[in-house]
């Protein structure tokens, strides 16, 4: 998580020329070799389709078919379930982080359930919402939420002390100390957690959509077209799904780049 | 004064008494039955001190003898476990001081612009954006400081962030100003130029300068008095006048009082490494 984003962050930067084409090298060669192995034969086909017959009916599909109510339906839940995360992760995770006591005792409970495999909850979330939104929704937010508590938390408790303690050397009030000084101080970590937690509401939103009933989504897409052997389509939603992720990571790296500018300097 | 500074021979140094609470001299920091204990030990028991209204102080010692702590126990930043500190006769909550840290990287607010960095204290004091840029403005034409005011502190040189460490300082017009290892970051170049800039501003404003340094050389050049200070359970060892006149450049570092009395100081501190711990 942390190396892309260092990554993404070079790139945002970038010089020369060069520098601004090297990162297509790689995506442009696994095309070409692709093409190529589709091309002579060593790949079958049937199992995997060329580039070419694949984006066609993937821009058939986005453009005429259901995929582009499918991507949306995606990313309302992820959306939705990210918003939920957020709104909750953030304050608690400050409140938590707050106090050195509340962080030590908590600090189990929240590593313990991060650690856990989110999918691994399904049947409890199915139990507790039933089979529609509300599971999918609430499982994504569940584990967004975590990340997101934890990375906040840590941010608020890992403030540097001297920064706190010149701004209680002029005398700042302990409310002033917080709003002035530990909530801007914690923002690049809160940002970590924002978007590793909505990587991971992605993540957990297209599963969900697979398995837990459902009639849209791009994980439902997904596995509908494997059983139907609709595989251009299936390798098509799964090529636009990466590039929802890639898409969210990086719109939230600008914001960050934004709002927290002095963030590693 | 000056003149008969320079003519005074260095061994005739003369060593200020162990402080009374009667001095005549107008009263500055009075530190009385300070007691600070840690991990366990005494860094500080029963210790006493009197500092003058206006005179430059800078603290040098071994190693773990306290001097940050002894700031940041005066200034209030750290708890005292015993004793009490007066400024001219008030308790030292009641005066204005500001505090000048060593790592200027860690004490700037990197989200505000220099110019919001120095402002902070007055927006913390409730004055409005008119009467902040005034002072300011002021406060700049005073030093003739040459900063790009608009940019972030991770834009700016080391000298230029500790430059608007030390104006943000002064922005609230402190009675006392704490320095501890100001330019501990800095290269020599630049500590040099930055021990220039802080006379000047001593000679300006006059306010009671405590500086914490761990290089002997800077603790002479800047101090009107220099405080040595024993291994742990602290005390005074020796206050050493500097009558040397000021501004003290860089080439007043070779002349023969200042050599001699920093050789003084320096015997003064290897007799008290020599005592061990």
């Amino acid at each position: 998580m942390r190396a892309s984003a260092d990554i993404g962050l070079k790139r945002l930067r970038g010089a020369s020329w060069l520098g601004r084409v090297q990162p297509a090298v790689g995506p442009l060669l696994l095309l070409a070799i692709w093409w190529l192995a589709a091309l002579t034969g060593l790949l079958n086909t049937r199992l995997i389709p060329g580039p070419g017959p694949t984006f066609a009916t993937t821009w058939q599909a986005l453009v005429h078919g259901t995929m582009s109510h499918d991507l949306a339906r995606t990313l309302m839940r992820v959306l939705y379930a990210f918003a939920i995360a957020a709104g909750f992760g953030v304050p608690l995770g400050i409140l938590i982080g707050a106090n050195e006591r509340v962080y030590r005792s908590v600090e189990f409970l929240i590593d313990f359930f991060r650690s856990t495999p989110s999918t691994a909850l399904f049947p409890l979330f199915m139990l507790m919402f039933g089979l529609g939104e509300e599971s999918k929704v609430g499982l994504a937010a569940f584990a967004a939420f975590l990340i997101i508590v934890f990375n906040v938390a840590y941010g608020v408790l890992n403030a540097r002390k001297t920064r706190i303690l010149a701004a209680r050397s002029m005398g700042a009030s302990r409310l002033r100390i917080f709003g002035d000084v530990i909530f801007l101080e914690t923002l690049p970590q809160t940002f970590v957690g924002l978007r590793a937690g909505v990587s991971i509401a992605l993540v957990v939103v297209v599963v969900a959509e697979m398995f837990i009933g459902g009639t849209d989504g791009m994980g439902h897409r997904i596995i509908e077209d494997q059983y139907s052997y609709n595989l251009k389509d299936m390798y098509g939603s799964l090529l636009v799904s990466g590039a929802v992720g890639y898409g969210l990571n990086y719109m939230f790296l600008l914001i960050e780049r934004y709002f927290v500018h002095w963030a590693g300097r | 004064m000056n003149q008969e500074a320079l003519q005074r021979v260095p061994t005739t140094m003369r060593v200020v008494d162990a402080p009374r609470a009667s001095d005549a001299v107008p009263r500055g920091v009075e530190i009385r039955g300070l007691t600070k204990e840690f991990a366990g030990g005494y860094i500080y028991r029963n210790f006493d001190l009197d500092l003058r209204d206006g005179e430059f102080v800078s603290i040098f010692g071994p190693n773990g003898c306290g001097k940050s702590t002894l700031i940041n126990v005066i200034s209030g930043l750290m708890p005292m476990d015993g004793g009490a500190v007066m400024f001219k006769g008030k308790p030292i909550a009641e005066t204005k001081l500001s505090y000048v840290f060593q790592n200027y990287r860690d004490a700037l607010f990197p989200w505000m612009r220099a110019l919001g960095n120095i402002q902070y204290p007055l927006k913390l004091l409730g004055l409005d954006k008119k009467t902040r840029d005034r002072r300011v403005e002021a406060l700049l034409a005073e030093f003739d400081i040459r900063i790009d005011l608009h940019r972030y502190p991770y834009e700016l040189s080391g000298g230029q962030q500790q430059t608007i460490s030390i104006l943000r300082a002064l922005i609230t017009d402190p009675e006392i100003l704490f320095l501890d290892e100001p330019f501990s970051a800095l290269d020599y170049e630049m500590t040099l130029f930055m021990r220039e800039r802080l006379q000047h501003v001593f000679m300006k404003r006059r306010n009671t300068m405590i500086f914490v340094s761990h290089d002997l050389e800077e603790a002479v050049q800047l101090a009107d008095r220099v405080l040595l200070l024993t291994r742990p359970p602290t005390r005074v060892a020796e206050m050493v006048p500097v009558d040397l006149p000021w501004p003290r450049d860089a080439k007043s570092l070779s002349n023969a009082e200042f050599v001699a009395i920093k050789s003084h100081c320096l015997d003064v501190f290897s007799r008290e490494v020599g005592r061990g711990p």
